[in-house]
């Protein structure tokens, strides 16, 4: 199929029509899977996550910028809430990272959620497959703005980062089921507000008490502040060495296979 | 365009990006007109003040958007309207409808017209008009809710 050899090259305008076949559920889109179904499994998948404001998208913008400076190609899936009324979206999450927007090693992509709940749209995973086999080195989803429950993006990421900031809680908040349980980097934005110390004391002290994490790697606590670029080349070098240490202990290994085997069910498990 | 709450959006979704190119940053039309068109049930990006006619295409292209709207303010449409369209058509996306807006002499209209701006929608036109020109562009396979 002319397409498939298309994406596999990295051609631009093919992988962002197919993208739309897949989020249109076309009939094209079942056979354009199928077919790159060998070419996948190669990316770094990012998911990052948090409350709306927290500055997820500024924070992808600044990374974008740390994974081309080690020479690698970057895609983008940014996710905003479809309207309950009218079907409509305003997709806004890529005018922070606009500065890229003419490099060609970086391919953004706005996504409505249209209807899904949790955080990312329907089609968000096969969309990742897609880029993956289209050569981006790095595949970063951003989910919709979420508050507690929203827990889907851990099914498709292999590190999912927890962006938090001052001023929505204190620690009963963070011992709640949820979203702190997904968080394997927990990144304390906007480190320059009143609060920020505290907030990252907090989580600190809410992640100690868990008797799972004994099991479990230590979760790094990060502070930064996107907008002033301050932290964050420190928290790059946090996601890649969390990377290679699960690619070394083997959770990345199980993570991707459970990944692979819920997309073979056809299911997410939450 | 409208459907009913909770229901699985799975057909083809209309898709626009609306930008502003050119160094002014009156952005309040663009984000009117943006809102406006969410409201009507269609996906709008949008990408803000100070695009490039080369931000603004590669946008097009990465968002594969049917409709481009752009606004401008300064008077530097006459060169930067006819730069998006000759570049989507360089880049092999003709077919992606351009249509414009913000302080345009409506002198200058048939020329933009000319050059490829399927319409010129001034401040005061009712969002309906805008919505009228959407419909009646869409291509034919959209409308049977097939991506093209």
């Amino acid at each position: 199929m002319e397409i498939l050899d298309k994406i596999h090259a990295g051609d631009v305008r093919a992988v962002a029509r197919a993208i739309s076949m897949v989020e249109n559920g076309d009939a094209e889109a079942e056979r354009i899977l199928s077919g790159i179904n060998a070419h996948t499994g190669r990316a770094l998948v990012l998911g990052l996550t948090g409350p709306p404001g927290s500055g997820k998208s500024a924070l992808a913008d600044r990374l974008i910028l740390c994974e081309r400076r080690r020479n690698r190609k970057v895609a983008v899936i940014a996710v905003d809430p479809s309207s309950p009324f009218s079907g409509g979206a305003l997709l806004g999450d890529r005018l922070r990272m606009q500065e890229h927007a003419t490099d060609p090693d970086v391919f953004i992509r706005s996504m409505a959620s249209r209807g899904h709940l949790g955080g990312i749209a329907r089609s968000t995973g096969d969309t990742v497959r897609v880029l993956d086999a289209a050569g981006y080195d790095t595949i970063i989803i951003e989910t919709v703005g979420v508050g507690q429950a929203e827990v889907e993006i851990a099914t498709l990421s292999d590190i999912v980062l927890l962006v938090l900031v001052p001023g929505t809680g204190d620690d009963i908040q963070m011992m709640k089921a949820g979203i702190m349980e997904i968080g394997d980097i927990f990144v304390i934005n906007k480190m320059d507000l009143a609060g920020a110390d505290r907030l990252k004391t907090e989580v600190e002290y809410v992640l100690n008490l868990g008797y799972r994490d004994k099991t479990r790697e230590k979760r790094p606590v990060v502070m930064v502040s996107a907008l002033a670029d301050e932290g964050v080349a420190e928290l790059h070098e946090t996601v890649h060495a969390t990377f290679e240490r699960m690619a070394e202990t083997g959770l990345l290994v199980e993570r991707r296979k459970r990944r692979h085997e819920q997309e073979q069910r056809g299911e997410t498990p939450w | 365009m409208r459907e009913k709450r909770g229901t699985v959006m799975k057909e083809a979704k209309i898709r626009i990006l609306i930008a502003k190119p050119g160094l002014d940053g009156h952005d309040r039309g663009a984000k009117y007109v943006a809102r406006a068109l969410k409201d009507a049930g269609y996906e709008v990006i949008y990408t803000g003040i100070r695009q490039t006619p080369e931000s603004i295409v590669r946008t097009a292209i990465q968002e594969d958007v049917h409709f481009i709207g752009l606004s401008l303010l300064s008077g530097a449409h006459r060169e930067l309207f006819p730069m998006v369209v000759d570049l989507l058509r360089e880049s092999g996306v003709g077919d992606i409808v351009v249509f414009g807006g913000g302080i345009i002499p409506s002198s200058d209209i048939p020329f933009l017209e000319e050059r490829g701006v399927q319409a010129v929608f001034g401040p005061g036109t009712p969002i309906s008009d805008v919505i009228q020109f959407i419909e009646s562009h869409r291509r034919p396979a959209q409308r049977d809710g097939n991506p093209r």
